[in-house]
């Protein structure tokens, strides 16, 4: 397996299409200069310093170590969720929701990936458990955080709905259940949307990055197939979780709407 | 019977009792409370304070039971599918009362979209009917309504009064006030209900 190498220096010719966006944005005056040039910075530095972590991780092989890091991954998903909500859930829990939703679901099915088809010695090896995690972290994050926006949001439009159906003595659940569904597709339908598109529309990274590396292709389908499962598992997984727990949070023991424990909506 | 006593919900507070069979008016301006005071009874809100339904506590049995004794319906009534009759566990058994109200026979099969505020609060009193609660909370049932549909409704009320449900009926109308109730409640601004003397 061959594959060829960069320097930094490579990156300088390819970095001059970013600077041609900026001279874009400048003639157009489209005002992203400041924006592109942050977001370019930034990506360089999380990228670069993610890379010499990766590399500590790799040679340090620690259960501990490799613990924290799929820790610090977990609670920048769950911060990321929040962000991307309308209304928000209160307290504590508009961060614990999606935080042990996506740790439940991308937890379990990194762990059953590795315990079962890739077997890596130990089980725990970072070089396969993060990069692993990464890719069903980020794509059930999306998964969830639609699905409670969809939530949130549906229950607002449609209190008249919930409450009609609550008030003639149906359960919460009963009550809920359209919005609910509408939550669960709405998870769901960017990864089968990315199923149905894959290897016709798009190739994805992973499996891009590992035949730029060498990989013979139809060993990086196979990779591609395993991970787009687990990503499929996860995101039902965790978006299910969510949905389920951000609509207990939203009503109470007496099935009542609790819309006044949402937060006031954003306005920025 | 129904027995409200010291019911709290934000601003309101309540005492007072529904006999079995007797319709009660509510009135008071509008914003005063008195949706309030309808929801805390049916408990679809957060309230304090004791309601009991033939001696039992209303948090003795759970909530989903209780709104199916105790129903609330609303001025505006919600729905949750597409079409009228699937909001009816048996349509059929559902449609003499709906024909009753001036709601055309085919009307099951019609999209919930294309009804009128009038339909749709007919139709939401069907639905609610269909329950056979032992009371019945109703919150302006005919504010959208022309007078021949408000004297159905009245007059469908008035028979399952005789039967047996208790009523309570928010309304802005002195005169169906005096119609429907055995009794006139006045709610004042700070949340409190009076018995209107005549």
């Amino acid at each position: 397996m061959t594959y060829i190498q960069l320097a930094y220096g490579d990156l300088i010719l390819p970095a001059l299409l970013v600077v041609m966006d900026g001279a874009l944005s400048l003639v157009l005056r489209l005002k992203l200069e400041k924006q592109l040039a942050i977001a370019t910075v930034r990506m360089v530095l999380q990228l670069v310093l993610v890379g010499y972590v990766l590399t500590f991780l790799f040679s340090a092989v620690s259960l501990l170590w490799t613990t924290l890091a799929a820790f610090i991954m977990v609670l920048f998903a769950s911060r990321e969720i929040v962000s991307r909500q309308k209304r928000r859930l209160p307290g504590i829990w508009s961060y614990g929701l999606g935080a042990t939703c996506t740790l439940l679901a991308a937890g379990t099915v990194t762990m059953f990936a590795l315990l079962t088809e890739l077997g890596p010695d130990p089980w725990y090896h970072p070089r396969y458990a993060l990069p692993l995690l990464g890719m069903i972290l980020g794509n059930t994050m999306t998964g969830i955080s639609l699905g409670l926006d969809v939530l949130t949001n549906g229950l607002v439009r449609e209190r008249a709905a919930v409450e009609a159906c609550l008030a003639l003595g149906g359960t919460r659940y009963q009550a809920l259940l359209p919005v609910l569904r509408d939550a669960m597709r709405s998870g769901l339908m960017p990864t089968i949307n990315a199923m149905a598109a894959i290897g016709l529309v798009s190739l994805p990274g992973m499996m891009t990055g590992q035949i730029l590396a060498g990989v013979e292709p139809i060993d990086a389908v196979k990779y591609q197939l395993l991970i787009m499962f687990l990503i499929a598992g996860g995101t039902g997984l965790g978006t299910l979780a969510a949905v389920i727990g951000g609509a207990r949070l939203l009503t109470d023991h007496r099935h009542r709407l609790r819309l006044d424990r949402m937060l006031a909506e954003k306005t920025t | 019977m129904l027995t409200v006593h010291a019911l709290k919900r934000l601003h309101i507070s309540a005492s007072f009792d529904l006999q079995d069979g007797e319709c009660v008016a509510l009135q008071g301006p509008s914003g005063v409370g008195k949706t309030l005071l309808l929801r805390a009874i049916a408990d679809l809100d957060p309230n304090e304070g004791t309601v009991k339904l033939d001696g039992t506590l209303r948090e003795a049995m759970p909530a989903p039971a209780w709104r199916k004794r105790v129903t609330y319906l609303a001025a505006e009534p919600g729905w949750w599918s597409d079409n009228v009759q699937e909001h009816f566990e048996g349509w059929e058994d559902a449609l003499p009362l709906a024909t009753r109200l001036g709601l055309p026979s085919h009307c099951g099969s019609w999209p919930i979209q294309r009804l009128s505020s009038g339909e749709r609060q007919r139709l939401g009193l069907v639905r609610a009917l269909m329950l056979r609660s032992r009371v019945l909370l109703l919150d302006e049932p005919t504010s959208a309504l022309d007078s021949a549909s408000a004297a159905a409704v009245e007059s469908l009320i008035a028979e399952r009064v005789s039967d047996g449900t208790g009523v309570v009926w928010s309304t802005h109308d002195d005169a169906q006030a005096r119609r429907v109730g055995s009794r006139v409640f006045v709610m004042s601004a700070d949340g409190r209900i009076e018995e209107k003397r005549p």
